[in-house]
């Protein structure tokens, strides 16, 4: 029963906008193509290297979390055109609101690798400073994002600003109340704000189809917000897209609603085992599409990858890798003391008098050879 | 320079996983993040990439060994003195490679302790190593805590009694409690020790956890002792002509999960039993002529595919066989669809697939569903989803010659039926003894769900239409 219901995210249903081909050929698009009429080969060479760094962050984390490095991983396997497409349509003003999946996206706008992964080894409720870099702390929340960047939105509007704001979200997210209820504020305000969908087609375990009986972005209309599916493997169409739902807000026309069709090709998380829940012939069918390959096809088809082109693009991946485990496997343990910051900004009562408490209760220990443990008190 | 590499905790929270195969032996040479082996861990079969470049010069545990977090499982010769080694600073188990038997046994009382937790490596154990407790100055009458070591006639009574959350004690009888740590003094209150009765053997007589432990498992303990001490010594069963005689496998997999589901069956529904012989040749004749039909020359006809159309028709009659006693919620939930399960055995033991909406499906449907099930349960693939939500089941016994059993029902469940095989006997036909094909049913039921008229009318129609297959047209 459940496969006989349509699948929304199939790539061969109508309406869906690409620029390149799943075996790597340019497609024009009417809508999408004046988007990137300035996107250079230099520019297509530049995706496709990005792409390739964060699908190695992608692959030397998941090792280091089965090394017993990080606690968790989240694979971004499959999802790196959606990523590096929509992060590289927005200027560094622009606030970003991201999942707990957009690492990625975290390590192009700026934050250092191993302050990613201090999140993932639990060692820091964040791994960057927000305002230093326009990117929010990863939600886990499901959704609870779309909210903040639709109220951040509404405070550029405010402050006069032209900057946008962008939250992303996954399929999943859609069927959340937070989600509901950001869209319609978006839409009464005309906020400036991107709800970037991926759809990669399972909410953990939960296939698209079953909460989603027509295509996600068709919900958008409903709410007054324009809404367009793209090829979410499509580095290109995902840039011109995030272009189009950017110039609309930056020249005062509200939010858009942008579903990327793509697909996860890895697990949930480093927790979580997908071969109990996909389909036997899933990953063969999406790994043909795979974003990669179709770049990477139609640079050398232009002539444009030579072996020391593809040489350059392995070596600064390899050098990221290197970079993220160095500075993952050296990573200090966080003192005791400093869960108790960046909990609120000013003096907060009940806090300093938990803060004195655990202070005195790690006071009450000490280490054999007489030395205090790191952060006690007295 | 060595590197020893621990078990990490895989999967949030996991205490333990099983060593699925090593894809290297000693003296391979490795690369970093190549993949050396499998690990099985509750929740899914993951690879595990080399965490050093170098050779392997150990491989501590053999596949199949279920594995505790922390243990050390294999290790390497990693060129360079200043390779990193790879720790979790000061959590327990990942410490690392100091000096080794040090480390070893700390990880190792770390494991021991370690509790599963929802998210994270566990909580960690209360170390007797280091941090120490330090000692308090209002405890400084020593005296009080080895005067209570004495055991007292007022305080042996309440061994027993689990002592609640301590009430507020007043400042100046503080002195008179029991030095201990809260996980320790939480650890007792768990297990219904008063510390008053703990001799305490830490620092300054602080009561440990190993004391409350010890003084909880004495006599477990005490009868543990007994066979390992007496293998050595009680010359002729010695341990290795018991290897021998005995095999001893690990209880785990689907075994444990069916060992489980079958001792919480048998003991919460009071099951009954019910037997009836029934004349099934005319039964088996219409199955001959529909083998023969162009539209049944894609699946398998047999008994089973009647018996199940049988027990839906019965269902519709008998619905209370087809219903749930939902104790949480002091409810009886009948169901108007069938989740027919089938009992099959695989490899890695018996799993009961089902067939969903079996009320929908005609015989020919039936037929494919239950021979796609079995498929699937003999390559030992079938999906979570296919073994949720039955809600009555069959077991085909006569496969193996048998002809009557007591089947115990899948839990949740308030039948089963199971098959028994079809022979040819002696048995009144017409008036006359001829030589018939007979097979016995035999219904479960629970007897909470389902009344013994009610068990019995629908066994009575399942016979009936085995019997003859147009009694399914005059039942439904």
């Amino acid at each position: 029963m459940l496969d006989e219901q349509a699948d929304p995210g199939a790539l061969n249903q109508t309406g869906i906008h690409q620029l390149i081909s799943p075996d790597g050929h340019a497609v024009v698009d009417e809508e999408l193509s004046p988007f990137v009429e300035d996107v250079d080969d230099a520019a297509i060479l530049g995706l496709y290297s990005d792409m390739v760094a964060i699908r190695r962050i992608d692959s030397e984390a998941t090792a280091l979390q089965r090394q017993g490095q990080l606690a968790l991983w989240p694979p971004m396997l499959g999802q790196e055109a959606s990523q590096v497409g929509s992060l590289r349509a927005l200027a560094v003003e622009d606030f970003i609101f991201p999942t707990y999946r957009e690492n990625g996206v975290a390590y192009l706008r700026g934050a250092s690798l191993a302050g990613i992964m201090s999140t993932w080894r639990g060692s820091a409720n964040t791994g960057w400073d927000p305002h230093a870099i326009n990117l929010a702390t990863p939600q886990i929340i499901i959704g609870a994002q779309t909210l903040h960047a639709t109220g951040y939105a509404m405070g550029l509007v405010l402050e006069g600003k032209d900057d946008v704001s962008i939250a992303y979200l996954g399929d999943g997210a859609t069927s959340q109340g937070d989600v509901h209820e950001s869209m319609v504020f978006a839409a009464s305000f005309q906020a400036p704000v991107i709800f970037f969908c991926q759809n990669n087609h399972w909410a953990i375990s939960e296939p698209v189809g079953l909460q989603a009986h027509a295509p996600i972005a068709g919900r958008a209309p409903g709410y007054g917000i324009p809404g367009m599916r793209v090829d979410g493997n499509d580095v290109l169409a995902v840039l011109a897209a995030t272009r189009w739902a950017v110039a609309r807000a930056r020249s005062g026309g509200g939010p858009s609603f942008i579903e990327a069709v793509t697909y996860r090709m890895g697990a949930h998380t480093t927790a979580d085992d997908p071969t109990r829940y996909r389909g036997v012939t899933e990953l063969e069918e999406w790994g043909a599409k795979d974003p990669i390959a179709r770049v990477k096809a139609l640079l050398q088809s232009r002539g444009l990858l030579d072996a020391d082109g593809e040489a350059a693009v392995t070596a600064r991946a390899n050098a990221v890798a290197a970079e993220l485990r160095e500075g993952t496997i050296t990573m200090g343990d966080p003192a005791p003391m400093s869960v108790f910051e960046n909990v609120y900004t000013e003096e907060h009562a009940i806090l300093d008098r938990q803060r004195e408490h655990y202070g005195r209760y790690l006071a009450g220990f000490t280490p054999a050879d007489g030395t205090k443990l790191e952060g006690s008190l007295s | 320079m060595i590197q020893e590499f621990r078990l990490p905790d895989l999967g949030e929270g996991l205490t333990e996983s099983e060593i699925v195969s090593w894809h290297v032996a000693v003296g391979d040479t490795v690369e970093l993040n190549q993949v050396i082996g499998e690990v099985e861990t509750a929740k899914a079969v993951v690879e595990l990439p080399s965490p050093y470049a170098g050779v392997v010069t150990a491989i501590a545990h053999e596949p199949g060994t279920v594995v505790e977090v922390g243990v050390v499982i294999i290790a390497f010769e990693v060129p360079g003195e200043d390779a990193p080694a790879l720790g979790r600073g000061k959590s327990a188990a990942g410490a690392t490679s100091s000096s080794a038997p040090e480390a070893e046994s700390a990880a190792a009382e770390a494991v021991q302790q370690r509790v599963p937790t929802l998210v994270g490596y566990g909580a960690d154990p209360e170390s007797s190593k280091r941090p120490a407790r330090r000692a308090r100055s209002f405890d400084a009458p020593a005296t009080d805590a080895a005067a209570r070591t004495t055991p007292s006639v007022a305080s042996a009574p309440v061994v027993a009694a689990p002592v609640v959350a301590a009430p507020e004690v007043p400042a100046q009888v503080q002195g008179d409690r029991p030095r201990s740590t809260p996980p320790v003094r939480k650890l007792a209150r768990d297990l219904g020790i008063d510390l008053f009765d703990v001799t305490g053997t830490g620092e300054s007589g602080v009561i440990t956890r190993g004391d409350v432990l010890s003084f909880s498992g004495e006599n477990d303990a005490a009868a543990l002792a007994v066979p390992s001490s007496s293998t050595g010594a009680s010359g002729p069963q010695s341990s290795d002509r018991m290897k021998e005689r005995e095999v001893r496998t690990p209880i785990k997999g689907v075994r444990k999960f069916m060992a489980a589901a079958m001792v919480d069956s048998a003991f919460t529904a009071p099951h009954v039993t019910e037997f009836l012989s029934v004349d099934v040749t005319a039964g088996m004749e219409f199955l001959a002529r529909l083998r023969d039909s162009r539209a049944f020359a894609d699946v398998k006809l047999t008994p089973l595919t009647l018996a199940a159309k049988a027990v839906c028709v019965g269902i519709a009659r008998q619905p209370s066989l087809n219903s749930h006693w939902d104790a949480a919620n002091n409810e009886i939930v009948t169901m108007s669809y069938v989740n027919l399960g089938i009992a099959a055995a695989t490899p890695r033991g018996l799993v009961v697939p089902n067939v969903k909406d079996a009320q929908d499906l005609g015989l020919h449907g039936l037929a494919e569903e239950i021979g796609q099930l079995a498929v699937t349960a003999r390559a030992g693939k079938t999906p979570p989803a296919d073994l949720a939500g039955g809600t009555f089941s069959i077991t085909n016994i006569g496969v193996f010659g048998i002809d009557a059993g007591t089947p115990i029902l899948n839990p949740g469940e308030a039948g089963i039926l199971a098959l028994g095989a079809v022979r040819t006997m002696p048995w009144e036909h017409q008036g006359g003894i001829a030589l018939r094909q007979i097979m016995t049913l035999s219904l479960s039921f629970d007897h909470r769900l389902v009344d013994g008229a009610q068990g019995s009318r629908f066994l009575a129609d399942v016979g009936a239409i085995m019997a003859d297959p147009a009694m399914a047209l005059a039942l439904s």
